[in-house]
């Protein structure tokens, strides 16, 4: 087996120049810390690709969004025609603005499978609790960014998909009304919620997601990279400290993300140029005609990744005479993920492991969220709401339940070394 | 496997892939820095301006606007088209080499214009754009409020910010601090009066 070549321990790499950085700022040293010397599990697989895709879309997203807020103007007045501005007027502006729709949409593909991924190996365990805590704060703020930036093209759905959401606040108790009218900035969905909508999309939930990211990170380098095996890698070190089962980031897994990239890219830019509206999904048709108070659109429907909550909020009937309680469930969909790394009493972390409880437990929840979301697209008839409803039960029952069903579930010997496979 | 790190090989496809990418990235740069051009609805704003001179007086001037600047159009008198070149000892560049002018506005001379009766140029100083007011009288060396013009002031134009000088002809003085003479845009004429700024005029046969 060929050894891989080790890292020069340069005290200043780039000669005088880059011992003048150094001695000011720890360049090499962090380099080596956390890409050429960081040593990640030699066997991941595709699943593991998700998180620097995910890294990629917010660079996208933020830049192509730097860009569209040199020509978009955040007025109630103005806003509308100023996306048209950019679809027609600005030189590459369609471009730059589908770059930002599909990136919304492939940020949340890519998270729910870089979310998936730890709910098959045990990502979220000890000692990397902290790693999946950050990550569900990512994503309760990504959403919150995604809604946002929806309602700045002003379109009908962005009008009635904020008037629907903001809605939920006035069914708590007491402050309900005067929380509305705060968020709102007026007594209706305005001009006021628009523009702070846009400072709030632009600015402050852009700021709080990239130190998320980057503390997100530190918190994974400081303890390592989980891997399918569930193994710690670093119980097995060579005599230089170094894990037998490790290879460094760099150059293994910046060229192999490189690779993911590329097909990512491949499956994004066909996307993008070829069905950019995604049939619907993507860029919705009542968001083609401008804000309207009078008129709702006849089928109100959150953007496709936020379909599976939106469809346990509908799923809990009024009791009591409050709705508040299906925007509880809601809240505590997302709520749950926070105590998932308690909640699973596995003495093993990944699935390889595992028995058939988890594995039939996982296809369940799987098969629940995609229903859900399904669901959560359709109106509220037929057979949709029972769906919802079952729905909504297993997804709870997954986390619920998992303290129970994960102890008593069986387990395989877990191999000492990391394998190549399943 | 190998035991053997191929070295030139991985050279080689390190060079291809960073090679690759670097076109990739240059690719993807054009549609960013191009959004940054002007919009299309920009280049219609910037669209030709019409301008009725009908009504403009001999020794007059009118400022319309093109593309966000000014634009001066003065209806010159019979003497000042006779004089007209007469004082490039006091210009810096009389025959108009260094400025900024359509071809068929070089080819008339001295008086830098279609027809010799109505002067067009820009209304900003080609020093730091502000904008020269008019002193058209000529030997008038005080028409402008608390400046002295000099002797022989043939008319022109003078920029208050630094006080460059302009002659009729929009020509710049030596000793000041513009160094070209105020630029003519592209305009044509659709009429005897009826000025178009923004249109060129169709190449003059030679």
């Amino acid at each position: 087996m060929a050894s891989f070549p080790e890292n020069p321990a340069g005290d200043g790499e780039g000669g005088a120049f880059g011992r003048w950085i150094n001695e000011r700022l720890p360049v090499t040293a962090f380099w080596k810390r956390h890409i050429s010397e960081y040593y990640a599990p030699k066997n991941f697989n595709f699943w593991y690709y998700f998180g620097s895709l995910a890294g990629l879309i917010l660079v996208n997203q933020l830049i192509t969004g730097i860009f569209l807020t040199m020509h978009y103007k955040p007025s109630a007045a103005e806003a509308f025609a100023s996306v048209e501005y950019i679809m027609r007027d600005v030189n590459w502006g369609w471009l730059i603005r589908y770059m930002h729709s599909t990136g919304a949409s492939a940020f949340f593909i890519v998270v729910y499978l870089h979310m998936f991924r730890a709910l098959l190996y045990g990502s979220h365990r000890k000692p990397r609790e902290l790693v999946w805590i950050f990550g569900c704060l990512i994503f309760l703020l990504l959403m919150a960014e995604a809604f946002m930036g929806y309602v700045l093209p002003w379109g009908n759905m962005s009008y009635w998909g904020a008037q629907v959401i903001v809605s939920l606040f006035s069914s708590i108790p007491y402050v309900g009304q005067f929380l509305v009218e705060w968020i709102r900035g007026d007594y209706y969905i305005a001009d006021s919620t628009l523009n702070r909508f846009f400072a709030l999309h632009v600015v402050a939930l852009p700021l709080a997601l990239v130190f998320l990211v980057v503390i997100h990170l530190a918190a994974l380098h400081e303890v390592g990279s989980n891997n399918p095996d569930g193994i710690e890698i670093k119980k097995k070190k060579d005599a230089k400290g170094i894990p037998l089962d490790g290879i460094p980031f760099h150059p293994y897994y910046t060229v192999k993300d490189l690779m993911g990239t590329a097909g990512f890219l491949l499956i994004f830019c066909g996307i993008m140029f070829f069905a950019p509206t995604f049939g619907g999904l993507f860029l919705e048709p009542p968001n083609f005609d401008p804000a309207n108070p009078l008129q709702t659109p006849p089928h109100i429907a959150p953007v496709w990744y936020f379909t599976p909550y939106y469809a346990m909020l509908r799923a809990i009937p009024s009791f009591m005479g409050t709705q508040v309680w299906g925007v509880l469930v809601m809240g505590a969909a997302i709520v749950v993920l926070f105590f998932v790394p308690w909640l699973d009493r596995s003495p093993v972390k990944s699935i390889r492991y595992r028995g058939p409880i988890y594995k039939i437990a996982l296809v369940v929840f799987v098969a629940a969220f995609v229903t859900l979301g399904v669901c959560g697209m359709k109106p509220p008839s037929g057979i949709y709401p029972l769906l919802a409803k079952i729905g909504t039960a297993l997804y709870f029952a997954f986390f619920l339940l998992m303290p129970w069903y994960t102890r008593i579930d069986s387990v395989k010997p877990v191999p000492e070394r990391v394998t190549g496979h399943a | 496997m190998s035991d053997q790190v191929d070295h030139s090989r991985r050279r080689l496809l390190t060079a291809a892939t960073v090679g690759v990418g670097a076109v990739g990235v240059a690719f993807t740069a054009v549609p960013f820095l191009s959004s940054w051009q002007p919009s299309a609805r920009a280049k219609a704003l910037g669209a030709p301006v019409e301008v009725d001179a009908s009504k403009l007086e001999v020794g007059q001037m009118m400022k319309v606007v093109w593309r966000g600047q000014a634009v001066y159009v003065l209806r010159r008198t019979k003497e000042i088209i006779d004089q007209i070149g007469k004082h490039d000892n006091l210009l810096a560049d009389p025959a108009s080499e260094g400025s900024v002018q359509p071809d068929y506005i070089a080819a008339e001379g001295a008086l830098r214009s279609l027809k010799p009766e109505y002067w067009i140029g820009l209304a900003v100083c080609t020093h730091l754009g502000c904008s020269p007011l008019g002193a058209f009288e000529p030997n008038n060396a005080g028409q402008v409020a608390g400046v002295d013009l000099g002797q022989g002031w043939p008319g022109g134009f003078y920029c208050p910010c630094h006080g460059s000088k302009f002659d009729l002809s929009g020509r710049v003085f030596k000793g000041v601090p513009a160094p070209k003479n105020l630029t003519v845009p592209p305009y044509s004429f659709a009429g005897d009066t009826h000025i178009v700024i923004g249109v060129d005029s169709a190449p003059k046969k030679a």
